[in-house]
């Protein structure tokens, strides 16, 4: 706690700034690090970033060790003489080749095996059709006649305007937040067929563990399954830069109980196929 | 003509040291490896401030949450300029015009080999970038689809299209130009003697670099005129709808950019080798280690090119087959600094501008290998791909890496083109303030891009706020600490003390047995046996 208040401490010095922003509740400072996310995936993903990480911590330490214990020891002002007969020495450097090879063998082997399972996609449940287009996101149950658009809320479209004179930090998850959220059911592998409109997109929720890049006249897939207790709201972005309002197109994920889920796609099929009915020929389903 | 000089050198040095040509003609008709080197330096000098400027506005936008000062379309015009500017326009011509200083006078060369070619391939420079500057003022703004220019978006450029594409080709001539020129004088103007395994490491590191340039300069030009065509005469090369494939487009740019990546960084490693054993006073460690350490890196920098795009939708195959080979290259970069902590090891050290450069660059660049690797396990890229993870692990290769390693080099050899020793407390100064904010700019990056921040974005969630505050001040703090560094290089123009040909205690190459500064021709006569021997680098 006394760590935090330091903290919320040195953001009010950073706010004194001439750019001085409010300090907020929501402290930013321990985004530290990827969160382990909702997801079997996801979670292997995590330790195995966490593996890496270590191993380069380890890495680090000897590295850096050696070279601040030389800096240290062999200082001219102290006194050193320099060694010149140390120019070469086969059987060390032999083995510092070779030991990196082991180190990366350890990485490599639970890196290739989270990989086949990420592109097992056999056996999923529902298949969702993603689309991107400049700006946006089109959500296409495919099996289920439900199809809508997703774009940035507009309480954020309204604050991120130039000099808007909104302050972001007064708007509910500030560019993170969609009008139509995806909804998808937990404890279900769902595809996503990911395609782009008109530029490349990129599809990512970070707390899924992947990411999958929106081409057009392309298909990709990508599979998730969240754990059945991990309903609720998940956000991401678009990560693969597609013109002027990249930055605004977020992705808002509605995980909901099965139950929950079957009912939702059940009364959207309903509506959807009513506002059909209803309108004008030519008239798209949602805008 | 400078042929005819180079041919009747060896009868009379003396009265041809003075003979310059004077005014502007001396710069505009330059022929001599000297003057272009510096026309280079000087010219890599002003696009390393512009490029820098526009990352300060980048950081200025990003300071805080909300849009403050940009239209969203002229942020991504920031990016992209300052990504081509960076590496194009500021890197590239700095290392080119290290190897135009340098070169001649470490193989004992009387110049570069193809003289009025080097005229040439500098002279382009300033117009490929008159035309990739002026994009700013033609309608729709200058590139904003990132300096990867990836298609379909790329296409929607306005008049800045075709004029990002000219002058991408005009860089890419000057480049293989002057990579031709470095081949040519290595192999074929060395002083006798001088056999290969006798050069200095930097002489290694640019003869492997330009053959990269060489093989990759093309590709890069093929990309971006199958983009012109796409554009204007109705191929669909990367156009899906017409039997084409955008992804190609990332393969090609890719299997140019990578092994770019390793021509923006292997002259440093090859001047980090000179500048460690001089100020350890002690022969670089491994001197034959660190050559094919440098020529497996440039060959293995050709089958990994698909780890940018592991996020396309690649086969399980290609994704594991990209990894691996990805990993390997820490094997032989490992080796490298290996080697140099094994240099450092019983020397005597002592810590001037150059070597606290190059120590820092040691330091720096190994954490920036560190992300690298982090980067090659394709589960883990599939979270890290384009967010700030990516932006900081390769600002931490460029900035304490390869543009650290330039300073390290002009901080090394600055008093032997000069003639004068800089202020060497002005040069510390210079050193702890862009080490420290240089750290305070781009490490919080890591935290960002773990977080979730996409990279390319105006504007951010507002959890986001406070790292990105912290990476604005470093930003905004290692941006005018680079003034010190005009400034100090025109102090020691103007009132260094003179020089020996030795500047540093325990330097060793051709280039200090010449005066301070060399003469206009320098090695008109070959070094002699003796002179070589005790130059010798190892
Ligand atoms: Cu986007
Ligand atoms: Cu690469």
């Amino acid at each position: 706690m006394m760590i935090r208040y330091a903290y919320s401490k040195l953001a009010a010095a950073a706010a004194l700034l001439p750019l001085a922003a409010p300090v907020r509740a929501d402290s930013g400072w321990g985004l530290l690090n990827m969160t382990p996310g909702v997801t079997d995936i996801s979670r292997k993903i995590y330790a195995l970033h966490m593996e890496v990480f270590w191993i380069c911590v380890g890495i680090g330490v000897v590295v850096f060790g050696w070279m601040i214990w030389s800096l240290i020891a062999f200082r001219k002002s102290k006194g050193a003489v320099a060694d010149t007969s140390l120019v070469h020495n086969t059987k060390i450097e032999i083995l510092w080749t070779a030991i990196p090879v082991f180190i990366l063998i350890a990485m490599a082997v639970p890196a290739a095996r989270t990989l086949v399972d990420i592109e097992d996609t056999r056996n999923t449940e529902l298949t969702i059709k993603v689309t991107g287009f400049q700006w946006g996101w089109n959500y296409d149950y495919l099996d289920d006649g439900v199809n809508y658009f997703s774009r940035l809320d507009r309480a954020s479209d309204a604050a991120r305007q130039l000099l808007s004179g909104i302050d972001p930090t007064t708007v509910p998850n500030y560019l993170l937040s969609v009008d139509h959220p995806l909804v998808v059911p937990a404890g279900v592998k769902v595809r996503l067929l990911i395609t782009g409109a008109d530029v490349i997109h990129s599809w990512w929720v970070p707390a899924f563990g992947l990411k999958k890049d929106a081409i057009p006249g392309f298909i990709n897939e990508l599979w998730f399954r969240v754990d059945p207790d991990k309903t609720g709201l998940y956000r991401g972005q678009c990560v693969e830069l597609c013109g002027r309002d990249h930055g605004f197109m977020p992705i808002v994920v509605d995980v909901r109980s099965k139950a929950d889920f079957s009912a939702w796609l059940k009364a959207t099929a309903a509506e959807q196929k009513q506002a059909a009915a209803n309108a004008p020929a030519a008239t798209p389903a949602a805008g | 003509m400078a042929y005819a000089q180079v041919a009747v050198a060896h009868d009379d040095h003396s009265s041809h040291d003075d003979h310059k040509p004077h005014g502007w003609r001396r710069w505009v008709y330059a022929t001599n490896h000297k003057d272009i080197g510096t026309m280079y330096l000087v010219f890599a000098g002003i696009m390393f401030f512009l490029g820098g400027s526009l990352a300060m506005l980048i950081r200025l936008e990003l300071f805080r949450p909300g849009l403050q000062f940009f239209d969203p379309l002229f942020f991504n015009s920031l990016t992209t300029m300052h990504a081509l500017i960076m590496i194009f326009g500021a890197i590239m011509p700095a290392w080119t015009g290290l190897a135009n200083w340098q070169i001649p006078l470490q193989v004992g060369a009387p110049d570069m080999a193809l003289p009025r070619l080097n005229n040439f391939s500098f002279w382009i420079l300033p117009f490929a970038f008159l035309l990739l500057l002026s994009t700013f003022f033609v309608p729709g703004g200058a590139p904003a689809g990132g300096w990867t220019m990836y298609p379909p978006l790329m296409l929607q450029g306005g008049a800045s299209f075709p004029m990002t594409i000219f002058a991408i080709h005009l860089m890419g001539a000057s480049s293989i130009l002057g990579a031709m020129n470095v081949i040519v004088t290595i192999l074929n103007l060395r002083a006798p003697g001088m056999t290969l395994l006798r050069m200095p490491l930097f002489v290694w590191s640019w003869l492997i670099t330009a053959y990269l340039l060489i093989a990759v300069m093309p590709v890069l030009a093929g990309a971006v005129t199958m983009l012109l065509t796409d554009h204007f005469f109705g191929t669909t090369f990367f156009t899906a709808a017409g039997g084409g494939d955008p992804v190609m487009f990332q393969h090609i740019f890719w299997f140019f950019g990578h092994p770019e990546v390793y021509i923006l960084i292997l002259p440093a490693f090859g001047i980090i080798s000179e500048i460690i054993p001089t100020f350890a006073r002690k022969p670089i460690f491994g001197y034959e280690a660190m050559v094919y350490a440098i020529a497996s890196i440039a060959f293995l920098s050709f089958i990994v090119w698909a780890h940018h795009m592991f996020t396309v939708g690649m086969p399980l195959a290609g994704e594991l087959f990209f990894m691996l080979t990805t990993m390997l290259i820490a094997i032989p970069t490992g080796v490298k600094v290996f080697n140099w902590c094994a240099t450092i090891w019983k020397g005597s050290l002592t810590f001037e501008p150059p070597m606290l450069f190059a120590l820092a660059f040691v330091f720096l660049f190994t954490i920036g290998g560190f992300s690298g690797v982090m980067l090659a396990i394709v589960p883990a890229d599939f979270q890290y791909q384009d967010t700030y993870f990516v932006v900081a692990h390769f600002h931490y290769v460029l900035v304490p890496g390869t543009i650290f390693g330039i300073m390290a080099g002009v901080y090394y050899w600055l008093p032997k083109w000069t003639g004068h020793m800089y202020d060497q407390t002005l040069g510390k100064w210079h050193f702890w303030l862009s080490a420290i904010f240089v750290n305070v700019l781009f490490f919080p990056q890591h935290f960002l891009g773990l977080a979730g921040m996409p990279r390319r974005i105006p504007d951010y969630a507002v959890q986001f706020t406070d790292w990105n505050m912290v990476s604005s001040i470093g930003g905004f703090g290692f941006g005018l600490s680079q003034l010190l560094f005009p400034y100090l290089i025109w102090k020691c123009i103007k009132h260094g003390v003179p020089i020996g040909n030795r500047a540093w205690e325990g330097a060793h190459g051709l280039e200090w047995e010449l005066p301070s500064p060399p003469p206009f021709h320098s090695w008109e006569t070959p070094p002699t046996e003796a002179v070589l021997a005790r130059a010798a680098v190892h």
